[in-house]
């Protein structure tokens, strides 16, 4: 299984390819809707790229109050 | 569709309805590519009897308060017809909120009983203040087995086996509590009676008619008075179907349409231009030939639709783009924030009628609706029946703030009789929006006289209920405005908040201070965050009890400071 480090790792390269913007500009305690300058809506998009990503099935809720990338990893990871 | 005059209460027409429509498919409830369940009418009387009748045992009768916190789906409705048949009044709750508030609302609105799904009902145990949440009876639906449910109760197992009995209501009796805003400082109940809904339903019916085999997609949270009405009340008095479903992600939205052959959806704006932006990307990337192609038959069809949506027309004219709609479609109903013109001329083109309205929760949904006959996407259309709207102290242009009289006012705020005085006055709701009617008696709105502002979400931020968020920061004082409430501008698009910061006197506003106000925005949901702050050199004017003066604070800034000022965040 994954540390909760290459989670976070994948997620923020997922997250530079879907939005197109370059992963060096991404940090793990980075609010994604500010970072990226998405809406809740693309948030969701984002979250099915995620699934696909690790094979898992995730309830929209788990995105509920989350703005940055390391609780997504968090949420993510235990469910892995 | 069912004589709604007959009835007085919602728990009488829903016993109607289901007992008009037995056969007839009421609820459909899918979850990504499966389909959970799909009830008849008779089937959803099945499931809700014998809740109601355990419900009766665990203390349930005329004028308890059961609150409801679940996402949109088929325990929802179903909880919420057991209530009404027990006499009960329902508290829906956003379950979009923090834990905390809902505990808030939970106390407020002195709910005995709570129907809450399980990753909820999780939240609110890890909650600080949890240990104060006094509740005779917990439901919670969709809880793993071996989950430690806190002393909740499992939804699924809780029925009792003899027969419920029906308790009867008056329509001046209350229905439902409503949280139209203030978690933070004062909650909003908004009281809403038996009367309300069931004149809101008369008074739209003709303008979204159901019957079987329409079918509602559900998506905006059923605690929201636009989903309550269009995804519950309204369909059910017509025979007609409700599709939940469990994700929300636009790719599943997408495809119910064409899955399920959706009739009616209602949106907010948020999602509106989701939708508008996918279609312009596919668009975009159609061979030079082909978007000639569509751009003249979008100019034919914007043509014949101009004095009425011509829905006929428009499905063989665009028929790929009506038939990636399920081909069904009748009509995108568009509220809870104020959608932009040119959003709903993308989709008039397209022969896709959108009706925005405009309402708000203190007046039980809708107000006016716009059918676009004629096509006119900068009003928010006329009053529906028996809505009587004024327009107060009319200023240049006409334009002053939006009153309203109608049956579908709600009684009360829930123990708040000063802010019900403020709002409901010589029987009128003072909507603290401004507008204008036109000759040919439309509504158009030039934003607000309140300080407050929408989301395109259709979520209403008030600025005091974000303020708490910046208590304790190292200055001498500080407060949140709407940005349009400081310098008023005639749009209700782009609204954001701004933080005033008075600083400690000689001490100004170090990066460090800086830091901290970003910081603690982040913390706050990203839709409640300040777009940027203040620098106020002057004391606050305050009340004898030390309150700020918000009215006048404002004029002082409005006087001194331009909007430029607001440094971003």
């Amino acid at each position: 299984m994954p540390t909760l480090q290459d989670t976070t790792e994948q997620i923020l390269e997922l997250a530079a390819a879907h939005f197109k913007v370059p992963r060096a500009q991404l940090n793990p305690d980075d609010d994604f809707f500010k970072k990226l300058g998405i809406n809740s809506l693309q948030a969701l998009d984002l979250l099915t790229r995620l699934e696909q990503h690790f094979h898992i099935e995730l309830p929209d809720y788990e995105l509920q109050g989350v703005s940055d990338f390391r609780t997504l990893a968090e949420r993510i990871q235990s469910r892995l | 569709m069912l004589d709604l005059n007959q009835f007085n209460s919602l728990g009488e027409t829903l016993n109607a309805a289901l007992d008009r429509w037995l056969g007839d498919i009421c609820l459909i409830e899918s979850d990504r590519e499966r389909e959970n369940c799909r009830l008849t009418y008779r089937q959803f009387k099945e499931a809700a009897l014998p809740l109601a009748a355990a419900l009766q045992d665990a203390g349930l009768s005329a004028g308890t308060r059961v609150a409801i916190l679940m996402t949109n789906q088929s325990k929802w409705l179903i909880s919420a017809y057991a209530v009404f048949y027990c006499g009960g009044v329902l508290v829906p709750l956003d379950y979009k909120l923090p834990a905390d508030d809902h505990l808030k609302l939970l106390a407020h609105s002195k709910a005995q009983l709570l129907v809450v799904e399980y990753h909820l009902w999780r939240a609110i145990t890890k909650a600080e203040k949890f240990g104060e949440l006094a509740l005779r009876t917990v439901l919670s639906t969709e809880a793993p087995v071996n989950a430690d449910l806190a002393g909740a109760q499992r939804w699924e197992d809780f029925c009792a086996p003899h027969p419920a009995r029906f308790v009867p209501r008056e329509r001046k009796d209350p229905a439902c509590i409503v949280y139209s805003s203030g978690t933070g400082g004062r909650p909003k109940g908004c009281v809403l009676t038996h009367e309300n809904y069931l004149e809101q339903a008369a008074a739209v019916a003709p303008i979204f008619p159901f019957w079987p085999g329409a079918r509602y997609l559900s998506i905006i949270p059923t605690n929201h008075a636009i989903d309550f009405m269009g995804g519950f009340i309204m369909p059910f008095t017509g025979g007609g179907t409700v599709v939940h479903l469990r994700t929300l992600r636009p790719e599943y939205i997408r495809d119910a349409f064409t899955r399920y052959g959706i009739t009616y959806m209602a949106v907010v704006p948020l999602i509106l231009k989701n939708l508008q932006r996918g279609l312009t990307e596919k668009f975009a990337a159609l061979s030079p030939f082909k978007r000639r192609l569509l751009n003249v038959l979008i100019a034919t069809n914007r043509t014949l639709t101009k004095s009425k949506p011509r829905l006929g027309l428009s499905r063989r004219l665009l028929k790929d783009i009506h038939a990636a709609f399920g081909g069904s479609l009748r009509a995108l109903l568009v509220g809870g924030a104020f959608t932009e013109p040119a959003t709903i001329a993308f989709f008039h083109d397209l022969g896709i009628p959108i009706y925005n309205g405009y309402g708000c929760t203190e007046a039980c949904t809708a107000i006016t609706v716009n059918d676009q006959r004629p096509f006119r996407p900068e009003t928010v259309g006329r009053p529906v029946r028996g809505m009587e709207i004024r327009i107060l102290n009319p200023g240049e242009g006409g334009i002053g703030e939006v009153a309203v009289r109608s049956k579908t006012v709600m009684s009360h705020y829930l123990d708040d009789p000063e802010q019900t005085a403020e709002t409901i006055v010589d029987g009128w709701l003072v909507t603290g929006d401004l507008g204008r009617l036109d000759e040919s008696g439309q509504l158009q709105l030039f934003g607000r006289k309140k300080n407050m502002i929408v989301t395109e979400e259709g979520k209403n931020i008030y600025p005091e209920d974000i303020e708490t968020a910046f208590d304790g920061l190292p200055v001498k004082e500080s407060c949140v405005f709407a940005a349009n409430f400081l310098w008023p501008a005639r749009t209700m698009v782009g609204e954001q908040l701004v933080l005033i910061v008075h600083p400690e006197p000689g001490k100004g506003l170090p990066p460090i201070i800086v830091e901290e106000i970003a910081q603690r925005n982040r913390r706050l949901a990203n839709y409640k965050r300040v777009g940027g702050y203040l620098l106020w050199e002057r004391d606050f004017p305050l009340t004898a009890s030390l309150k700020c003066k918000r009215g006048e604070l404002a004029g002082e800034i409005r006087e001194t400071l331009s909007r430029e000022s607001v440094v971003p965040l």
